[in-house]
């Protein structure tokens, strides 16, 4: 479904990524993680075209994303992405925000469009919600309407950057029981986190990120028992550490 | 000798000076209109990533910000027939003074609007138009839908201020002869041999009406900030 190869990229003279390469097959949970500053939101930004590379190449569900030729907005449509500081329009009602997309890039009817995100609220528990504005909700609220926004689209695949880092820890159970949800329906996911309880429960692979390259990339129970590298076990051994 | 204030001029006046205010109004609104969007897009030309597009809206700012409004009416005034005739070979195109007024105001306010709305477009996060990006939206939509919506409601306060200076700023058209509201009352005014009653009179008009219009914006401001 998403495959990276090779994927490079500089700022100036500054390696942000080097030499990336991985996969998410369809139907697959893959967890990235590693110390700040690794790269990692660059590189899932990078899977739909949010971010510029200079070489390598990624492409989803066999279309280039670095290709000049693809049509961006029509890929990124088929991707659902969502954000660490969640990023719900402020202007428009929860089910605006869920609508709009569907209305205006995917022409779909308005009545259509607010029985799909009608249906999405209630999947993600926040029903009652659809008429407050975001600025009323809670962030563990925001961020399950940012995750039923971008589930509206029909995506084949889900992008998460850091979805839980900007919560409080009491809203992130609620965030990642919906995430949870959506993995065990067989939901193609791409997930930034440093939650490895989440990791453990439902990822397929876990990737390790570390200076902009990716040293380790690992089955999940392979990952938790015995990290290969020295870099992985030191991150594993501070963030597992309580 | 002491002046003797004479006001029984203004009553008489009045349908004279109502359509004088009309006139100014409709200038301003007009203006305002076609400044904001034009504004709007010399805003999205400053900010695009396109470096020719973005050096030519901000020499269009920079040159209007730095010549005097009366200037830039006088050149309108005299210089759009001149044109229209060059590029037609007709001689005979009468723009009339409300016509080149309106292409100058719009034209110079554009510039001010413009840096008003450049500075609204950057209060919004930047992580908004990359959630537009990721549903699909291409940059148009993003702009007209997300970011914009947006920029508007945080700059409304200085949208409208810029707006009040506007509506003080079209008693400049006096010098190209329109009856304006200032034009009209100057009219009645020389008229009548009553020059001092009749610009006070004006003066209070402004006055009110602006000191409203401010009062308004703040109450507004407060609302929005709440």
């Amino acid at each position: 479904m998403i495959e990276i190869d090779a994927v490079g990229k500089h700022y100036g003279s500054f390696q942000v990524l080097s030499e990336c390469s991985t996969r998410v097959n369809k139907g697959e949970v893959v967890v990235v993680c590693g110390p700040s500053g690794s790269g990692k939101s660059t590189l899932i930004k990078c899977v739909n075209g949010l971010e510029p590379f200079q070489s390598g190449s990624i492409t989803v569900n066999g279309v280039s994303v670095g290709d000049r030729k693809t049509n961006l907005p029509k890929l990124r449509a088929g991707i659902g992405m969502v954000f660490q500081n969640f990023e719900l329009y402020p202007h428009m009602s929860v089910l605006a925000n869920i609508c709009l997309a569907q209305i205006k890039v995917l022409k779909r009817s308005r009545n259509k469009a607010e029985t799909r995100a009608r249906s999405l609220l209630d999947r993600v528990g926040l029903a009652e919600q659809a008429g407050k504005y975001p600025g009323q909700l809670s962030g563990g609220q925001q961020q399950r309407v940012a995750i039923a926004r971008a589930l509206a689209m029909d995506p084949v695949a889900m992008l998460f950057d850091e979805p839980t880092s900007a919560l409080d820890p009491e809203m992130i159970k609620e965030v990642l029981d919906v995430m949870v949800g959506l993995a065990q329906d067989g939901m193609t996911m791409m997930v930034v986190t440093h939650e490895m309880g989440f990791a453990r429960k439902v990822a397929n692979r876990v990737v390790f990120m570390d200076q902009g390259r990716i040293v380790e990339d690992a089955p999940t129970a392979e990952f938790f028992v015995q990290p290969k590298t020295g870099r992985a076990r030191l991150f594993m051994s501070k963030i597992l550490q309580h | 000798m002491t002046y003797e204030f004479d006001w029984s001029s203004i009553p008489g006046a009045v349908p004279f000076l109502i359509d004088g205010m009309v006139l100014t109004l409709k200038l301003l609104f007009l203006a305002m209109a076609i400044g904001i969007v034009w504004g709007t897009l010399l805003a999205l030309a400053r900010l695009s990533g396109v470096r020719l597009l973005s050096a030519a809206a901000g020499a269009y700012v920079n040159l209007f910000r730095s010549v005097p409004l009366i200037l830039v009416i006088f050149w309108f005034y005299f210089l759009v027939p001149f044109f229209l005739k060059a590029i037609t070979g007709d001689a005979g195109i009468a723009v009339g003074a409300f016509y080149s007024a309106l292409v100058a105001f719009a034209l110079f306010e554009a510039a001010y609007y413009c840096e008003i709305i450049r500075a609204g477009i950057q209060s919004v996060p930047r992580g908004q138009l990359a959630a537009a990006y990721a549903t699909g939206m291409n940059y148009g939509q993003a702009m007209r839908l997300v970011i914009l919506p947006q920029a508007f409601r945080n700059m409304l306060p200085l949208l409208l201020t810029q707006s009040i200076i506007l509506f003080q700023d079209t008693s400049l058209v006096y010098v190209i002869s329109l009856s304006d509201f200032l034009g009209a009352a100057s009219k009645v005014g020389t008229r009548d041999g009553r020059l001092a009653e009749m610009y006070l009179f004006a003066a209070a008009v402004y006055f009110v009406m602006s000191f409203a219009a401010s009062s308004l914006v703040r109450r507004l401001q407060t609302r929005f900030a709440t």
